[in-house]
């Protein structure tokens, strides 16, 4: 399939050799007008563009207090250089945090500092140009927002700021990127990232339950639009459709059966991504998240739980009160929202589950975290709960569990290479040799400790590493859900022992 | 991306989806999966034409699972399994076979 370098794994991680410009050609489809338009972004790029972007950076600015500190706040002393999958990956200086956010920060410099107006040359302050924002295009589809970088940054710098920044000025003057925008339209035309109308969606849960009850003799409901029920699910379109997502949609399902609890997916808001988050449009991510607001009401639901997606997750725990709250309807004994993976957990430890772990044993398993999980949320009541509490779920029902290298988990998690809205085949190149850093760390644990899956709780990861893993000789397979891990060792009421 | 066939011109998007679904054919569709590195047998047929199917009821193409069941159906379980749809369509069987049977690309996170 490649028609570039696979990069190499190598026993011991190392910083790449600099190549300048090597990934200059990067870059993802434009938006076609109808993508823009139907957000109400300009069709193509616009005749004052210049004046526009300066325009709406100054509004960015104003509404932003933390991306005008950042700006301002970097010293330059070098500790995000080599902390960036892309940069490791690609070897391209530009993918490095800092020359990243440089790319934003020398307009800032020329246009919004009293130095940078009247001394350019003294302070790196450089007028935006065409070339300048071509720049723009290519690198800033280059970071998946996964804020590693900020981990290590001495100031908590946070590239994924300036990257949504300069997305969403070059929405605003006409130069979208084609995989975000058409997604966020079908959103609102549809109610998902895929497309899937209600009634295509009734058949796939339908097929669902005809499947359960094949495999365990037990009837368990995947219910539509059921006013009255307890939950709502949200979750990620992608676990309608695609492998091994819907291994852990099963699961959920699963769980809420045992659990005995009424719930119910809507098919208006049938959709738990806000990809509105990754063009940095507040007004988007608004709309999109209060579909799900509307969706809860009408159905009369008491909780809100989440699935297996992580930048979903990032928007719910961290924002949703902001952009569609109060969420005073809900049932406040219960965490509002609520992660499908703390529900379980929560099941697990009041010994409501039986799960027999020997389903599993046919794998030894590792965890990647996702980095909206990972770096922009929590989980349960204890700091670093989004961490223990999928590994205590995969534990608990697997005998084979091992870790990644330290630097490579829980914060310091790389990303899997397709995060941020860059998953997407025209950026195929930048996928693949972002995931380096995870699949060299994947490649340690499988040579050292016999490890044959990896576990995520993100439809974008997952995704990323079923078409990635056989690049770097693992099989398309060898990525799983968590919720799988449940739905293959949960003993069911009543089901059939085979 | 256009196709030039048979003499007219079918527009495609830089991915080579045909714009107008209305416009397919299976002389497209052959044409469409050379360009894919693709010789249609009857099983890439099989799969092709349940896609279309599928489509034209729901307006969208179908998971994978509920084409590896079809296909399980009608073709036997030696080949109603992902790994069999890979092998007939590498490039992965939703959005591959999609193009070829002239849908448009699935989106979102898969």
């Amino acid at each position: 399939m490649a028609d570039f370098e696979v990069p190499t794994l190598d026993e011991v991680p190392r910083v790449p050799r600099l190549v300048e410009g090597a990934m200059r050609h990067s870059r993802p489809f434009a938006a076609a007008p109808e993508h823009q338009e139907a957000l109400g972004f300009p069709g193509q790029l616009v005749e004052d563009w210049h004046d526009k972007a300066i325009e709406k950076f100054g509004e960015i600015l104003d509404r932003s207090r933390p991306l005008r500190v950042y700006m301002d706040a970097c010293v330059k002393c070098g500790a995000c250089t080599d902390k960036c999958h892309y940069f490791l990956g690609t070897g391209d200086p530009k993918n490095m945090p800092v020359a990243r956010q440089d790319l934003l920060r020398k307009v800032y410099r020329r246009y919004f500092t009293p130095a940078g107006k009247w001394l350019p040359w003294l302070v790196g302050a450089e007028d935006l140009t065409e070339e300048v924002l071509d720049e723009w295009y290519s690198y800033f589809h280059q970071c998946s927002q996964c804020r590693r970088c900020s981990v290590y940054c001495p100031y908590g710098i946070d590239t994924a700021e300036f990257s949504m920044a300069a997305r969403e000025i070059m929405d605003h003057i006409g130069k979208g990127q084609k995989y975000c925008n058409e997604i966020l339209g079908k959103v609102h035309q549809i109610g998902n990232n895929l497309g899937l109308p209600a009634p295509a969606l009734a058949n796939t849960l339908e097929g669902l339950e005809e499947d359960i009850e094949e495999e365990t003799g037990v009837k368990v409901r995947l219910p539509l639009d059921e006013a009255g029920a307890e939950v709502l699910l949200v979750t990620p379109s992608a676990d309608f459709f695609a492998e091994p997502h819907v291994d852990g949609l099963i699961g959920y399902a699963k769980v809420f059966h045992q659990a005995g609890v009424s719930w119910t997916i809507s098919s208006y808001a049938s959709e738990a991504a806000n990809f509105a988050m990754f063009i940095g449009s507040y007004e988007q991510m608004k709309k999109v998240a209060e579909r799900i607001r509307k969706a809860a009401l009408e159905l009369g639901v008491k909780r809100i739980v989440v699935g297996e997606c992580g930048h979903a997750w990032r928007v719910a725990y961290s924002f949703w009160d902001t952009l569609a709250g109060p969420f005073d309807f809900l049932d406040p004994n219960y965490p509002v929202p609520q992660h499908i993976c703390e529900f379980t957990y929560d099941l697990i430890q009041r010994g409501e589950l039986t799960l027999d772990k020997s389903a599993n044993d046919h794998m030894t398993l590792t965890f990647h975290d996702s980095c909206n999980v990972a770096r922009g949320s929590r989980m349960g009541d204890a700091p670093g709960g989004q961490f223990e509490i999928p590994r205590a779920i995969i534990k608990a029902c697997c005998n084979n569990f091992v870790d990644m290298a330290a630097d490579t988990i829980r914060e310091a998690t790389f990303c899997c290479g397709g995060g941020g809205g860059l998953l997407t085949d025209d950026l195929m190149e930048l996928r693949v040799k972002g995931a380096q850093p995870r699949m060299q760390a994947l490649k340690q644990v499988a040579d050292a400790q016999g490890v044959t899956h990896m576990a995520a709780i993100c439809a974008i990861c997952k995704s990323q590493f079923a078409k990635v893993m056989p690049e770097y000789g693992f099989a398309m397979d060898a990525i799983v859900s968590v919720h799988q891990l449940v739905s293959n060792a949960i003993v069911l009421d009543g089901q059939k022992t085979t | 991306m256009p196709y030039d066939y048979n003499g007219a011109v079918v527009e495609a998007d830089e991915e080579g989806y045909i714009q107008d679904i209305s416009l397919w054919t299976r002389e497209l569709a052959e044409l469409i999966a050379r360009g894919e590195n693709i010789e249609m047998t009857g099983d890439h047929w099989e799969v092709v034409n349940f896609l279309r199917d599928y489509y034209e009821e729901y307006q969208i193409a179908p998971a994978v699972r509920i084409l590896t069941k079809a296909i399980k159906k009608t073709m036997g379980p030696e080949k109603g399994n992902s790994k069999y749809l890979y092998e007939l369509f590498p490039y992965g069987p939703a959005k591959q076979a999609c193009k070829i049977a002239g849908l448009p690309k699935p989106t979102g996170c898969i």
